[in-house]
């Protein structure tokens, strides 16, 4: 009990560290913004009129996919501290100390989170601007942005492993984006899956980033009818295996980068 | 005297590379050992082993009564690690580094304030307090570093070449900070590439070369059987080699080194200023003014020469 709550304390302590680092470098967070905004306007606009989706309006179907696009690469920074630290001889300096050993990544998952959250304030001004509305009531609103925080949350996880194997700032930073892409384009998030080919469908339907874009579009009222919402469980079920994905995601790969933690060492 | 550091037969392999090869050594409490060597003799992965930042194939490490291998949370409240590479958050100001270090060594929120201050005034770094530590200079971040692992004043401290690319200038406020450290009862090991700085620092030195010992004693055992210091001599003349030869085999008491296509002559000296001004009185009493004259300090280069009869490997 005493190591989980020293592993928070600690964590907290990291986290605020992280944080400082927003406040003094602000073009960060200001590049993390301008890409999903430019790709709000590209969807909306320039794909919007050539995508069909039965049942919702495209631009109010798009914001779910591009909310949690956005994210998810938000979590790939985690991958990019990480390296960062490791390249500089700070992870083996936190490494000597006598703190919790799951503390510098917990730390920096929670700054990543909070860099989301404000990163997501403003995607959800862009949205309302483009004519997205959630038609369902507050419950749906806020229990859809805990869902997707917390699918970013476990990423993040997953971009923790990346960025304590890559050790290099170069590295996380194409390692720790690159398989993003196919995620994300294999999915629902733009289209409807039910336009691919028949042997693509099912890998795009049980896409862990699928599931959680459907879940959130039904928790708003902006899911499509039939066919657009994909084919068997997971058309039907989105929300459950959305949950289902990101404990899976949480169990392998929290365990797995503070194995990684405990033996990582600076490149020499 | 107890020990504080103990290793024995540490072992380690990268691959192919034997980084240590058997090293053992012994720390006595409130001493300094100095490891020296050249870039790539194993020095840091000893380091890194010692503060539980990597475990080795074999061997056995006993840090401040503890073992380092089976409890290594335990070793890490005892020691303070200052790395090679100034590990200090550079978006931080240096005050807020400190305290960080301060609460992740599990010290009171009010307790690692105060020691912040207390130890940014100490290492002269209180008007760049609230300064990013990008600002600071080489000096400034290696004070701050070292300031970060004193935070809660360890009885063993850890320094891996905290000189290392550092001015001159600098490089002495280093050590004035690291001898007090040492008068106030740390025990200390330090890893360096510069006899001088083992010299200056060290009670006892321990050479290594490709991951083992290859020579152990104190600064003046070793000096000695390097040679210590010599004082060179180059005359412009050849038919004034034999006279300055006379003279320097008085002075010393036996036939100096002479290198007659050089016309340059050595002598091994002890008190090297009174040395040096008795050769210069006597050669200008013989008429002679030398073309070069100068006191030569023993470096690790001539350590490893004398020792290894090789250079030290690039």
């Amino acid at each position: 009990m005493t190591a989980v709550v020293g592993a928070f304390v600690d964590g907290w302590v990291v986290t605020k560290r992280n944080l400082i680092k927003i406040k003094r470098i602000p073009d960060l967070l200001i590049f993390s913004t301008v890409q999903p905004i430019m790709f709000v306007l590209l969807f909306a606009y320039v794909f919007g009129g050539a995508i069909n989706t039965p049942g919702v309006n495209y631009r109010e179907y798009l914001m779910a996919g591009i909310f949690t696009q956005t994210v998810m690469f938000g979590s790939g920074i985690t991958a990019i501290g990480l390296a960062d630290d490791l390249q500089k001889g700070i992870i083996d300096r936190f490494r000597s100390l006598p703190m919790s050993r799951a503390a510098v990544l917990i730390g920096r998952t929670t700054s990543d989170l909070l860099n989301n959250v404000l990163v997501l304030v403003i995607m959800v001004l862009c949205g309302l601007l483009v004519g997205w509305r959630i038609h369902t009531g507050v419950l749906g609103a806020v229990a859809g942005f805990a869902l997707m925080l917390l699918f970013g949350y476990a990423i993040s996880w997953v971009a923790a492993v990346i960025g304590l194997a890559a050790k290099t700032v170069e590295v996380a930073q194409s390692a720790g984006l690159i398989w993003m892409f196919p995620v994300t384009f294999l999915s629902n998030a733009f289209i409807t899956t039910n336009t691919l080919p028949d042997w693509l469908q099912p890998v795009a339907d049980w896409n862990p980033l699928s599931a959680v874009v459907l879940a959130l579009r039904d928790l708003w009222g902006n899911a499509p009818e039939g066919l657009g919402r994909g084919d068997g469980f997971p058309a039907e079920h989105p929300l459950a295996l959305a949950l289902i994905w990101i404990t899976g995601i949480l169990l392998v790969f929290v365990p797995w980068s503070i194995a990684k933690y405990r033996k990582t060492a600076t490149a020499s | 005297m107890t020990d504080a550091i103990v290793a024995q037969g540490l072992t380690k392999t990268y691959g192919a590379v034997k980084a240590l090869d058997g090293i053992d050594l012994r720390v006595p409490e409130g001493t300094v050992l100095g490891l020296l060597g050249p870039n790539g003799a194993g020095k840091t992965t000893c380091v890194r082993i010692l503060t539980t930042l990597l475990r080795p194939d074999s061997g056995s490490v006993t840090v401040a009564g503890i073992d380092v291998l089976a409890h290594p949370q335990r070793v890490r409240r005892s020691i303070g690690l200052s790395g090679q590479n100034a590990a200090v958050d550079e978006h931080l100001t240096g005050y807020e580094n400190l305290e960080m270090m301060g609460r992740l060594y599990q010290l009171g929120r009010k307790t690692a304030r105060t020691r912040a201050h207390e130890l940014l005034e100490r290492f002269e770094l209180t008007d760049a307090a609230d300064r990013p530590a990008k600002t600071y200079s080489g000096g400034m971040r290696r004070r701050l570093d070292l300031a970060g692992a004193l935070v809660t004043s360890p009885p063993v401290i850890f320094l891996d070449e905290p000189t290392t690319g550092l001015d001159p200038r600098s490089r002495l406020g280093m050590w004035d900070v690291i001898a007090e450290r040492v008068r106030s009862g740390s025990t200390l090991l330090l890893t360096t590439q510069y006899l001088e700085e083992a010299d200056r620092l060290a009670d006892d030195i321990l050479v290594v070369d490709h991951g083992r010992a290859i020579a152990h004693g104190t600064p003046d055992q070793l000096k000695r059987q390097v040679g210590g210091e010599r004082l060179e001599l180059t005359v412009s003349e050849a038919d004034q080699v034999p006279v300055a030869e006379g003279a320097l085999k008085e002075i010393s008491g036996e036939p100096p080194t002479v290198d007659r296509a050089a016309r340059t002559l050595s002598i091994p000296v002890a008190n090297s200023t009174r040395t040096l001004i008795e050769v210069v009185r006597r050669l200008d009493a013989a008429g002679i003014e030398p073309a070069e004259i100068g006191i030569h300090r023993a470096t690790l280069d001539d350590v490893f020469l004398a020792l290894t009869g090789q250079e030290v490997p690039k």
